[in-house]
């Protein structure tokens, strides 16, 4: 029974991780119907940038996260403003053949920079070990990610339902066209939000080296992942890809403990029985208009 | 007197809002139909779902008295029920002698013959001469479609519809867009439709459902208001309300 | 001359073989006497140039966008190394037909999933599938080797007559018929009626279900062809080079595949065949400047490509043959240009 709480645990810290990872690819998608497959370049961004201030310039960790998120965010600005842009009117092969091109020159930059094995960031001494809580373990570092992310995606529903931005946000995912009508500024809402997906990115890039491991191969070995947020959650809200990461994060820990010689077999049988029930994931909108 | 295209108790929605309501829509064969409703009316819709690419909540669908609700898009267009789009929706790479040429083979069923070349059937290539000389496209066959002038796409999009042979053609439409200087080759072609073929026209344009229509089915709000011939429908006081109603807005 | 007749010729003529297809095929098979000394990477050529030409049977004229075309690749070169390897079909012919049919009935059983959903939904299956495949011969190490991969295949004669040799002439001579005529046969169902509803699928689904075209039975027939003619490039990999290791699933292999059909140009077939040839001299230079970063390199020339255009390259780099071409058969006379690239 306590293993199962376990896994319950550090699955759902796995999910809410792969949530803060992907959210931004679901909102790029949502919003300008655009395939980014270099997404994960931008989590590895930040992931870097944590471990060279940590490991290298001695900066605490917590002072390191934010910084994190920054420079994805900025790097994300920047390509968004210089070469993504052209690219939303193309078709879905030539973006597909952009963003692969730059998940390449990603991987082998960082490989070039830093060195082609794995690297761990130094996390502060009360982040490590766990405690019993009524007989369950507690890793202290998922308790601290489960905190953190849920934070931010409280933050993020909030941001979306409260703000003047959410509601500019949410009628251009829902009707670009119609939302262009009536004033909204798509590309610039765009451009804000695929700077602030980056950079969601970035943070959880940094906040996952210790989980999920970081190495410059992340953004290849982890693709999969983001796309089956994205398609099983469907791109109309965040609801359905935070469901879809909690989904894919418990199955997998899951899947790993209980049957670990069947290994990714699990995850990819449960994506594909999703998908011959709802080909519009679980939580997209039917096919309508 | 024949039924060609029956709807009854027809009801779509979409989340909680519904854009068919209990529709019930009878054309008879050979007739000139025109469905007609103010913006929003959820004539697309019904469009949508005769064809089958929307499923109906509730209601059947019966083509000359078969009931087709749950049939594919393309069984429905062998059983004889073809459409135009009111924004064109041609194969921009394809010529028109291969748009045409595809319908075609299709219907006599040699669609899916991967082993003969194109060109070798002679009663597709006979039947494909023919179209394309009726909508007058034998002098652009083998441009590319993203090529030819807006009117001559917009034939050949009544042209491949009438390629399926259709006993019944829905026209949605079918003069949407097309500059002034045109749009005499469409009516014209419109005009000539054979008269065995049963015509919905789904339409804006009053002028063109007036002098077309022999019948008239006014939708509002996704429900039938008012169905009768062109002159008790023009002296309706609730269809009059409506238009002006909408005129006044406008 | 009738309107019919004139329909007819139309029709025909785009199946109609063109000067410059004959002067490449004459020109492939004389690279076996101009270079003899390099059997080996035009092997490897050849077998890229089948596995794209699959891939172009599903893209180019299917418009379905795959991130795990090797999985098809994988599954023939596995299968044809162990029929080798356990004696179960010796003779190479047989067995890599029999390779293709496996690859055939995984591509037919996987189909179902890729015709369903959106591009997006797509990429996730097709890559996924790959994933799973490899995770799968991963896991049963005991039948395919684990990463070490299949070990000691040792490859009969041809036929029983002609045995592969150590500077891979066989194998060169081998791989091109099987080239030829697979070529012949994907020639044959482009242009057929069944071809042209692919095109019209890939242009506007919408339309064509419009017109009576069943879409899904048609995007299954054509997944499963292309199965079949990757898990032959599979198995002639793992016949001409007597190895089958993990890697033949790998992500970078279904991304280089796109690179390679894109450097060639999509939807005329003969893509796949510039493409490989392209893309292997590409390798060769790259590989000699940083061989460890050969993947920035891939990733630049897919920035660049589609950054610039592929139909404007593709333009730039048929100016100089088109011009020559015009001079000696006429003002119409140009090489074939990709579909998607027509002005």
């Amino acid at each position: 029974m306590t293993t199962l709480f376990t896994i319950l645990f550090d699955g759902v810290a796995y999910g809410m991780l792969l949530f803060v990872l992907a959210c931004g690819l679901a909102v790029t998608l949502g919003l300008m119907n655009f395939v980014n497959l270099a997404h994960g370049a931008f989590a590895m961004t930040g992931g870097y940038i944590c471990a060279v201030l940590v490991n290298n310039q001695g900066w605490p960790f917590f002072a390191a996260l934010p910084l994190a998120f920054v420079t994805a965010a900025l790097v994300g600005v920047a390509l968004e403003r210089t070469l993504y842009r052209h690219l939303y009117t193309r078709s879905h092969l030539d973006q597909v053949l952009f963003t692969i091109g730059l998940t390449f020159m990603s991987v082998a930059a960082v490989d070039y920079v830093m060195g082609s094995s794995r690297i761990f960031i130094k996390l502060p001494a009360a982040l490590e070990g766990q405690f019993d809580f009524f007989g369950v373990g507690i890793g202290r570092y998922r308790l601290m990610i489960i905190v953190i992310c849920g934070l931010l995606t409280v933050a993020l529903q909030l941001i979306l339902a409260k703000t003047r931005f959410g509601s500019r946000l949410r009628a251009a995912v829902d009707d670009p066209r119609a939302a262009s009508g009536l004033g909204i500024n798509v590309p610039q809402v765009f451009a804000f939000t695929f700077a602030f997906g980056c950079g969601l990115a970035g943070l959880g890039g940094a906040l996952s080296a210790e989980i999920l491991g970081l190495d410059p191969y992340f953004p290849l070995k982890f693709m999969i992942y983001f796309l089956i947020v994205v398609t099983v959650g469907g791109s109309s809200s965040i609801t359905g890809p935070f469901l879809a990461s909690l989904l894919l994060g418990i199955g997998d820990v899951a899947g790993k403990y209980y049957v670990p010689k069947m290994g990714p077999f699990v995850i990819y049988t449960i994506m594909i029985v999703i998908l011959i029930w709802r080909p519009n994931g679980l939580f997209g909108r039917a096919a309508a208009r | 007197m024949t039924i060609a295209l029956e709807t009854r108790g027809l009801e779509k929605s979409f989340g909680g809002l519904r854009v068919t309501r209990d529709l019930s829509l009878k054309v008879e064969q050979g007739a000139r139909h025109a469905l007609i409703g103010p913006n929003g009316a959820g004539k697309t819709t019904v469009i949508n779902l005769l064809t089958g690419v929307l499923k109906p909540n509730a209601g059947r669908i019966l083509l000359e008295g078969n009931d087709i609700t749950d049939l594919p898009v393309h069984k429905r267009v062998l059983r004889g029920l073809s459409r135009t789009f009111q924004i064109n929706q041609l194969y921009a790479d394809l010529t028109p002698l291969e748009t045409v040429g595809l319908a075609v083979s299709e219907r006599l069923g040699g669609g899916g013959d991967w082993w003969r070349r194109m060109g070798t059937r002679d009663d597709v290539n006979q039947e494909v001469a023919e179209t394309l000389g009726r909508f007058h496209l034998l002098d652009v066959m083998n441009e590319r479609t993203a090529t030819l002038p807006y009117g001559k796409q917009r034939l050949l999009e009544i042209a491949v519809a009438i390629a399926t042979r259709p006993r019944v053609l829905l026209l949605d439409e079918p003069a949407a867009g097309v500059p002034e200087s045109e749009r005499h080759d469409i009516l014209a072609a419109v005009a000539a439709l054979p008269r065995d073929v049963t015509v919905l026209l789904i339409e804006h344009d009053m002028d063109l459902v007036f002098s077309f229509a022999d019948r008239i089915s006014v939708l509002v709000n996704g429900a039938m208001l008012v169905e009768g011939p062109p002159d008790e429908v023009a002296r309706d006081p609730q269809v009059k309300a409506v238009y002006l109603g909408e005129a006044a807005h406008a | 001359m009738t309107a019919a007749s004139d329909v007819s010729s139309h029709a025909i003529a785009r199946a109609r073989w063109r000067p410059a297809e004959i002067a490449f095929w004459i020109l492939a098979l004389s690279c076996a006497f101009l270079f003899p000394s390099r059997y080996l990477i035009m092997t490897d050529i050849l077998r890229l140039a089948l596995f794209t030409l699959s891939l172009d049977l599903i893209l180019g004229y299917a418009g379905i966008v795959s991130l795990g075309h090797a999985a098809f690749f994988g599954v023939g070169a596995y299968s044809a190394g162990l029929l080798a390897l356990h004696g179960i079909i010796n003779e190479p012919v047989i067995a890599l037909v029999a390779a293709g049919l496996v690859a055939m009935v995984l591509g037919f059983l996987t189909s179902f999933l890729v015709i369903r959903g959106v591009d997006l939904t797509r990429l996730m299956v097709t890559l996924g599938i790959a994933l799973l495949l490899e995770a799968l011969a991963e896991r049963f190490s005991n039948i395919t080797g684990g990463t070490d991969g299949l070990q000691g295949i040792e490859m009969q004669p041809i036929l029983g007559l002609f045995a592969f040799d150590m500077f891979g002439k066989t194998g060169f001579f081998y791989s091109l018929i099987v080239l030829f005529l697979l070529f012949l046969l994907a020639r044959r169902i482009v242009n057929s009626p069944f071809g042209l509803s692919l095109r019209a699928i890939k242009n506007n689904p919408l339309r064509a279900s419009a017109i009576g075209v069943p879409v899904n039975r048609r995007l299954i027939a054509i997944y499963t062809i292309a199965a079949f003619y990757a898990g032959i490039a599979g198995a002639l990999f793992t016949q001409t080079t007597a190895l089958a290791s993990l890697d033949v699933f790998a992500f970078e292999r279904s991304a280089d595949l796109m690179l390679v059909l894109v450097i060639g140009g999509t939807g005329y077939l003969y893509g796949g065949l510039i493409g490989a040839v392209v893309f292997k001299m590409l390798q060769e230079l790259f590989q000699t400047i940083t061989p460890q970063y050969w993947l920035f390199w891939i990733g630049l020339v897919l920035v660049v490509m589609v950054l610039v255009g592929r139909e404007r390259i593709h333009r730039w780099v048929l100016w100089v043959p088109n011009l020559v071409i015009r001079q000696l058969f006429g003002r119409k006379a140009v090489v074939a240009v990709p579909e998607s690239d027509a002005p």
